[in-house]
């Protein structure tokens, strides 16, 4: 029996009104539990505040209202440890080479220069980056600087990984394989991942719970049981299971995603 | 055909056309260009013309210094706060704009005739450029590339100094390079105004001596100055340019 | 407390400060006068009527070194865009351009025309012209391939294409050159006008500080700068307006 180990209870938040634009809600209200270790993705349609709902959970962002609970402390607009992000966009620097980037957060963390150096060679291999060492961003493609933004998530070993579409600019064959590779990282450091994707594909084949979202302002409507076993990722896309899975995920998406285009409350 | 051998052209295109201009307007008005070619190597090589330079490559070297620290100190902490630079930014390109010469009789009373009241000059017309490039880079930074260091916990004080400083660095380059020009130009003019030493204050004499040859001469070695200058600093750029996306 | 508001109480902050430090002799008079008497005398000297020849002068001046850079700009721009071989040829020269000290030259200027209007105009013009070809370039390049397709199944010619078609999507790029144009106008012809010349603005303030004659000196200087300020901000709001009916 597995813990909670991200608690969210009520959390809402509210753009407060400008000279230019009127008040936004975004999000609201949520109740979530993430299980320690658990696969968690998020499903909605646009706008419905998936990202910032990461954000809040992350502590990059403070809730209007509610509580974030991570490991039993409260997270309120305060990054805490452990925690490891992977944006949508591109986030390596492009004046570092790969490994400046990959060492990055770790200088400021006191460990001594073998145990950087090790952890830093781990993650190069892991995400089949060792040629490239030396390499800069700007030389790379979009899929390789990904690999690179994980890579400097991970040397820092969190215990929580939010990724925000991150694989959003790719073809759909690299999301294939981008997404067997989350999973074994997901399997080797044994962390629980919130995965926010508009891909119903992605979010069926790769996790443990789905949870849907509404349209804005974006409340969980359901969350679905994928149940897979130690199998799935690439490799059950043809099975009668993931067909199930995302014919409900879309029956729940279909009308919310006319909602949110039609701007139709 | 190459650039280089493209600009080769340009240039003779040019002296063509000056050539041209002197059998039409006569030598009171002009010199010729080979003439004035010579008039220059014999002015840089003269003994008494290099107190004139040195005292005018001290004065630049010190304005451009204020204005390159002031500049990049003044747009950087502008740009960090949001409010700060909504507020600053259209000063800052209101004072680019206007005719900063009108300023020169203030700062003259200010500082008097002398040193301090040509690095003033150069000083003032340099730091506006620097400090708005400067806000521009750090405000315009991809706000990635600080959440994804505020994710790492790192302080704010490291966050500006070992991301937005970085990512800064290639637009803060361009502004000095703009500084560096109008710190130049600032520099001379201080000369030809309140000084009795120095390139601006040479020229101010030939004009009163009506030497053209002089005017021309020092004019030359102005450009020729200016356009290296440009031309070091543009490689410069590009290299810091390289790793950019 | 928008910035807007923040900027008027910072500028109000400021002239206090001045007029409190004039006023209890920390600035002496010989240096500078008080803001409020600054600003009497600039009522005195407009109502008078002596300053208007000098006003006129220089404004009109601005005004043709800015329309002729502007027009000569936009079509040398245009002709420039068509032929690649002439653009790479000049680009080095752009580059360079504003690192040239153009007031360097108008010593030569006065000399080959004379004491006149002309070199004002000529310094004025050649700062703006470089500005107004570089963004109209810049605007041309802009133009999608889509649009000119459009132009030739419309069976434009490519002047018809320039005056229907390019020109008017490049505006909004144009314009940013002709914001500078007007900038670079008046510093060209004040400037050159501070130099050395024998009418204009920039003459009577020259004059007045070597007269000491503070009390004319600072008006004008606060003209100036009122008018050079207020054209630009209405050339940027302008701009500005363009460019947000152009985005989403």
């Amino acid at each position: 029996m597995t813990e909670v180990h991200v608690a969210l209870r009520g959390v809402t938040r509210v753009f407060p009104a400008t000279a230019t634009q009127k008040e936004v809600r975004a999000l609201g209200s949520i109740d979530l539990d993430l299980m320690r270790g658990e696969f968690f993705a998020v499903v909605g349609p646009s706008g419905c505040g998936k990202s910032t709902l990461l954000e809040i959970i992350a502590g990059l962002n403070s809730p209007s209202g509610g509580s974030v609970m991570l490991e039993g402390k409260r997270v309120d607009g305060e990054v805490p440890d452990g925690v490891g992000v992977v944006f949508q966009e591109d986030a390596s620097f492009p004046w570092l080479d790969v490994t400046g980037n990959i060492a990055f957060g770790l200088r400021p963390s006191g460990l001594d220069r073998f145990e950087i150096a090790a952890r830093i060679a781990h993650a190069l291999r892991v995400m089949g980056l060792t040629e490239f060492a030396s390499a800069y961003p700007a030389q790379l493609s979009g899929g390789m600087r990904q690999r690179v933004c994980i890579a400097r998530t991970l040397v820092q070993r969190p215990r929580v990984i939010l990724l925000d579409e991150p694989f959003g600019a790719l073809d759909q064959q690299t999301r294939f394989l981008m997404g067997d590779e989350l999973l074994r990282l997901w399997r080797e450091t044994g962390a629980t991942i919130l995965l926010i994707t508009h891909s119903l594909d992605e979010a069926a084949m790769l996790s443990d719970r789905i949870g849907v979202m509404s349209a804005r302002p974006g409340r969980m409507m359901e969350i679905i049981q994928t149940k897979w076993s130690d199998e799935r990722g690439s490799r059950v896309v043809a099975t009668p299971r993931f067909g199930e899975i995302t014919a409900r995920l879309w029956d729940l998406l279909r009308a919310e995603s006319t909602r949110a285009m039609t701007g139709v409350p | 055909m190459t650039q280089t051998l493209r600009t080769a052209l340009l240039v003779g295109c040019m002296m063509a056309v000056w050539q041209l201009l002197f059998w039409y307007a006569g030598s009171n008005a002009l010199t010729a260009p080979l003439d004035t070619i010579v008039a220059t190597a014999q002015l840089v090589s003269s003994p008494a013309f290099y107190p004139h330079l040195i005292e005018t490559a001290k004065a630049f070297a010190v304005a451009l210094g204020i204005a390159i620290s002031c500049g990049i100190l003044i747009g950087f902490t502008l740009g960090v706060y949001r409010f700060a630079s909504d507020v600053a930014e259209p000063v800052l390109v209101g004072l680019y704009s206007i005719p900063k010469i009108t300023l020169y009789p203030i700062v003259l009373l200010a500082f008097g005739i002398g040193m301090p009241a040509k690095i003033a000059f150069g000083a003032i017309h340099g730091v506006v450029p620097i400090a708005i490039f400067t806000l521009g880079a750090v405000r315009n930074l991809n706000p990635v590339y600080v959440k994804a260091a505020r994710v790492m916990r790192l302080t704010p004080w490291r966050i500006a100094s070992r991301v937005l400083l970085p990512g800064a660095i290639p637009e803060i380059f361009t502004g000095i390079r703009v500084g560096f020009s109008l710190t130049l130009i600032g520099t001379l003019l201080g000369e030809m105004f309140a000084s009795q030493r120095g390139i601006g204050h040479l020229l101010i004499q030939a004009i009163g001596l009506h030497n053209i040859k002089m005017i021309m001469a020092l004019t030359l070695l102005l450009v020729v100055i200016a356009v290296a200058a440009s031309a070091m600093l543009l490689a410069v750029d590009r290299r810091l340019r390289r790793y950019a996306l | 407390m928008t910035p807007g508001r923040v900027r008027f109480a910072l500028a109000a902050l400021l002239v206090l400060l001045l007029e409190t430090l004039c006023r209890f002799g920390v600035i002496d008079r010989f240096a500078m006068l008080p803001p409020s008497e600054i600003l009497w005398h600039l009522g005195k000297i407009l109502t008078s009527g002596q300053m208007w020849p000098a006003i006129g002068k220089t404004l009109a001046n601005v005004a043709l070194a800015c329309l002729s850079a502007v027009i000569a700009g936009v079509i040398l721009g245009a002709l420039i865009h068509r032929w690649r071989a002439l653009r790479e040829t000049l680009d080095p020269l752009f580059a360079a351009y504003y690192a040239i000290p153009v007031y360097a030259f108008y010593p030569l200027f006065i000399v080959i025309f004379g004491l006149g209007d002309f070199p004002q105009v000529l310094i004025g013009f050649m700062l703006g012209l470089v500005a107004v070809i570089v963004n109209t370039l810049n605007g041309l390049d802009r133009v999608p391939p889509v649009l000119i397709k459009t132009a030739r199944i419309h069976r434009f010619g490519p002047v018809q294409t320039a005056l229907r078609v390019t020109l008017p999507f490049a505006v909004p790029y144009i314009f940013t050159g002709i914001k500078l144009a007007v900038a670079y106008s008046f510093i060209g012809v004040i400037g050159a006008e501070l130099i050395m010349s024998r009418t204009g603005l920039g003459y009577e303030i020259g004059y007045a500080y070597n007269n000491f004659d503070n009390a004319v000196m600072y008006p004008l200087i606060v003209l100036v700068l009122a008018i050079a300020a207020s054209v630009n901000t209405l050339f940027f709001l302008w701009e500005k307006r363009l460019i947000a009916r152009r985005r989403r």
